[in-house]
């Protein structure tokens, strides 16, 4: 049985070194009570956040947005328009930040990059059989490699979790790692890779720790909870698990993970809960683009429409936002 | 980047504060004959009110006119009638429950937050509870299945509640007795009236017939001409072991029936295969909900040696993000010590326990210069032979101790003069069925802590007192064959 938190990094490193030791550490994870976890977030989440601390708080959202279209209806036109969005979410503010990212199926990388081109916006491609991950392995590498190769900034992999729900945690390990192996560039610019747990497939809190614990150790650089596709999507008690993942991760072997959640936040509100849980449970260091999206296609406007209301004293219409 | 919570103070506007406050006889306010006293808030010292202090003589007057109302109408109002009532007045709690959070909070330094969301709440869910009750009293005490007959109440209760939950004991009190048929003479703590005398205002409100509740203020002498009244033929009492122990000489040998809630020292036991990061939460919900001003509190953590490094570690981690400071800051988690005496007490006890050899910690921040405040602590290295782990501190302070087997975990649990609630963290049913049965407290939690619920009964073993309060059981209290 090992303890996270006080383990040394060559503990972690034994964690995986066999199939048996991996599901002996996944399972040596403290368990996870469901009422007290719950209860938690709820408690996170009647935080009262107002004037500056909103201000400060609204800006921050709207950098750390993957602003995301995953639809069977894409087209360029469409993804030109959403970058557009990205780099100048309010064209009547410049004060406004841009976002973090654009979320796109592989096809649509060279265009969304294109589109983008020097503006700071990254460019993220699902891959790996999205969202369902039900294909062979080489067609997820090569799904994989399109995407690092049309110049995607970041991978969101999804797990394999049949294989996890089967207990065959190995084979998701192994995965991700060849996955990881695809995003590396020879000019050292490797892709983000951002692997997706589909929590609501998992179900349990458990199941959520161990999927956690189990990417980190094959080399996520980023934890997502959902791809968006699946309800439930991200919940507060789902994100809440992986940053005491990531914390404890970090406290066991020095290096920092990033948490996505994504699907379902959909309000100014939300997202705000959302950072104050980051805030009280993985620590400041994690209130940054650089280790903590939100992905989401609608919020984007809530948070202009909230924004606006800060500084001008009123609400306006949806017709005064842009659709991306 | 660090995320500063802007204050967010919840309104004091809704509160109508009166600059004096007379004693609630008869249906009516009254002039107290005894030296009026200053009700402060403990975050500022503010004075909020003038509180009337009832003298023997209003005593008498309060239990005759409970006595009346008892003859004349409540014992001849059937249940269901009765439970109209205490349906009216839950619905009124909640109607004004933003109203009752804040001047709780104001009175009793506890964090809004908790207020809103814990006490308030609670309250109507007592009164609800109760209120369905009053028409089913023939199904109250299942010893008694079969007979044709309803159970009588006692008459008056004389009824003395402290200060660290004011509306939600006063609840405990008046819901179980108005559901049995009894009329109740309440007198809440000297510093935290508050409450009960918008309670008072709430029982004309709706139009609670004339005596039925009767809310008195005062302090010990007060108290003490409650509990000794001829008259008064129930006495319930929630406070400390010492003053229990007085009321319990004061009744013996009279005809009086006597329910006492007093003082604990609860371990709250985490085995190495517990939640961790949620027996943390326990821990510190535990400890810190309330200032610790709780007599269920987890003060005594028995941790496994086992995992006692990373416990410590997450817990003083999560201390750390403890906001401690306006009572009715919404961001608020601990608020103020409820009064000078009770922080001189915590202080006092806290030297003894360094003086004592314990390592005392708190978490760096920063305490308001006016008030009463005493930062989050805890104490490690303390063992079963130290004052910090047999005296209830009643404050926001913990003494950590470790076990390695559950027979320890048991014994230490157990051995205390309380016995009033524990908790238990670990992953293992059949563990958490063992403990309970083991553990004597009358409330044992399993992966969870301070959690109550008015279904559920609550009172103590030992030094903790005796009858129970909450669920069916908590109407026995109230009832004669």
């Amino acid at each position: 049985m090992v303890s996270p938190v006080l383990t040394s990094s060559d503990v972690l490193d034994g964690a995986a070194s066999s199939p048996a030791a991996l599901r002996r550490f996944l399972h040596g994870l403290p368990g996870v009570d469901q009422v007290g976890c719950e209860a938690r977030a709820a408690t996170l989440s009647t935080r009262s956040i107002k004037t500056t601390s909103k201000a400060w708080a609204l800006d921050l959202a709207v950098s750390m947005i993957d602003l995301t279209t995953l639809e069977g209806q894409d087209t360029i036109g469409k993804v030109r328009a959403l970058c557009a969005k990205a780099k100048r979410p309010d064209p009547e503010d410049p004060s406004c930040p841009r976002v973090a990212a654009i979320c796109v199926y592989p096809d649509m990388v060279a265009t969304a990059k294109a589109a983008l081109g020097s503006s700071g916006v990254h460019v993220a491609s699902v891959a790996t059989a999205f969202p369902s991950g039900r294909s062979t392995l080489d067609v997820k590498l090569q799904d994989t490699e399109d995407a690092v190769a049309a110049g995607a900034d970041e991978i969101d992999m999804v797990i394999d979790r049949g294989a996890f729900l089967s207990g065959d945690f190995s084979r998701v390990f192994d995965e991700i790692v060849a996955v990881k192996q695809v995003c590396r560039r020879s000019t050292g610019q490797d892709a983000h890779l951002k692997v997706i747990m589909e929590a609501g497939e998992l179900v349990t809190y458990d199941n959520v720790r161990r999927a956690s614990w189990l990417s980190m150790l094959a080399g996520a650089d980023f934890i997502k909870t959902s791809t968006g596709k699946v309800q439930p999507a991200a919940t507060m008690p789902v994100t809440l698990i992986m940053l005491e993942a990531v914390r404890d991760f970090r406290e066991a072997t020095g290096r920092m993970v990033g948490v996505k959640p994504a699907g379902g936040i959909s309000t100014s509100k939300d997202a705000i809960k959302y950072l104050v849980m980051v805030n009280e449970t993985a620590g400041d260091d994690w209130l940054d683009p650089e280790w903590f999206r939100f992905g989401a296609s609608r919020l984007l406007n809530d948070l202009l429409m909230q924004r606006t209301k800060m500084t001008t004293g009123r609400y306006s219409g949806p017709d005064y936002f842009t659709l991306d | 980047m660090a995320f500063e919570y802007a204050p967010a103070p919840e309104s004091r506007a809704i509160v109508d504060l009166k600059s004096s406050y007379g004693l609630f006889i008869g249906g009516d306010f009254v002039d107290g004959s005894g030296h009026a006293f200053k009700s402060v808030s403990p975050a500022t010292e503010e004075v909020l009110a003038e509180i009337a202090e009832a003298t023997a003589n209003d005593v008498d007057t309060a239990v005759a006119a409970a006595r009346r109302a008892y003859t004349r109408t409540w014992s001849k109002t059937s249940g269901a009638e009765r439970s109209k009532y205490l349906f009216r007045i839950a619905r009124i709690i909640q109607e004004r429950s933003r109203e009752l959070a804040v001047l709780e909070s104001l009175d009793n330094g506890k964090p809004i937050r908790e207020s809103r969301d814990v006490d308030i709440p609670l309250v109507a869910a007592y009164f609800f509870y109760y209120a369905g009750w009053a028409d089913k009293l023939e199904y109250a005490l299942p010893h008694r299945r079969g007979a044709t007959t309803t159970p009588r109440p006692l008459g008056v209760a004389g009824q003395i509640i402290p200060w660290n939950f004011p509306l939600l004991m006063l609840a405990w009190k008046i819901a179980p007795a108005l559901a049995a048929g009894n009329t109740v003479v309440l007198k809440p703590a000297e510093t935290t009236s508050l409450t009960a005398l918008l309670f008072a205002e709430i029982c004309q409100q709706a139009d609670l017939p004339a005596g039925v509740v009767n809310i008195i203020t005062g302090a010990g002498e007060t108290g003490r001409a409650l509990v000794g009244h001829p008259d008064v033929d129930k006495v319930a009492f929630t406070g400390s072991t010492e003053v229990g122990k007085a009321i319990g000489r004061t009744v013996a040998g009279t005809r009086k029936s006597v329910t006492l809630e007093l003082g604990g020292k609860a371990a709250n036991i985490v085995f190495d295969d517990a939640p961790i990061d949620q027996a943390v939460e326990g821990i510190v919900n535990g400890i810190f909900f309330n200032q610790g001003h709780v007599c269920c509190a987890g003060s005594r953590l028995l941790v496994q040696e086992s995992v006692y490094d990373d416990v410590l570690a997450r817990l003083k981690r999560r201390m750390a993000t403890l906001r401690v400071g306006d009572p009715l800051d919404k961001n608020t988690d601990v608020g103020a010590i409820n009064s000078s005496e009770q922080l001189a007490r915590i202080r006092e006890l806290s030297a003894v326990g360094e003086a004592e050899g314990a390592e005392r910690w708190s978490p760096p921040c920063e305490l308001p210069d006016r008030g009463f405040w005493f930062a989050p602590t805890i104490f490690t290295g303390v063992s079963q032979a130290h004052r910090i782990a047999r005296e209830e501190i009643f404050g926001p302070v913990l003494s950590i101790l470790t076990f390695r087997t559950p027979a320890e975990a048991v014994e230490k649990a157990n051995n205390t003069p309380f016995g009033l609630s524990a908790g238990v963290w670990t992953d293992k049913g059949s563990r958490i069925l063992w403990m309970a049965n083991q553990l004597r407290a009358g409330v044992v939690w399993a992966n969870t802590f301070n959690r109550f619920d008015p279904t559920s009964p609550f009172g103590g073993y030992k030094e903790s007192g005796y009858g129970r309060e909450g669920g069916r059981h908590g109407l026995e209290a109230y009832l004669a064959e």
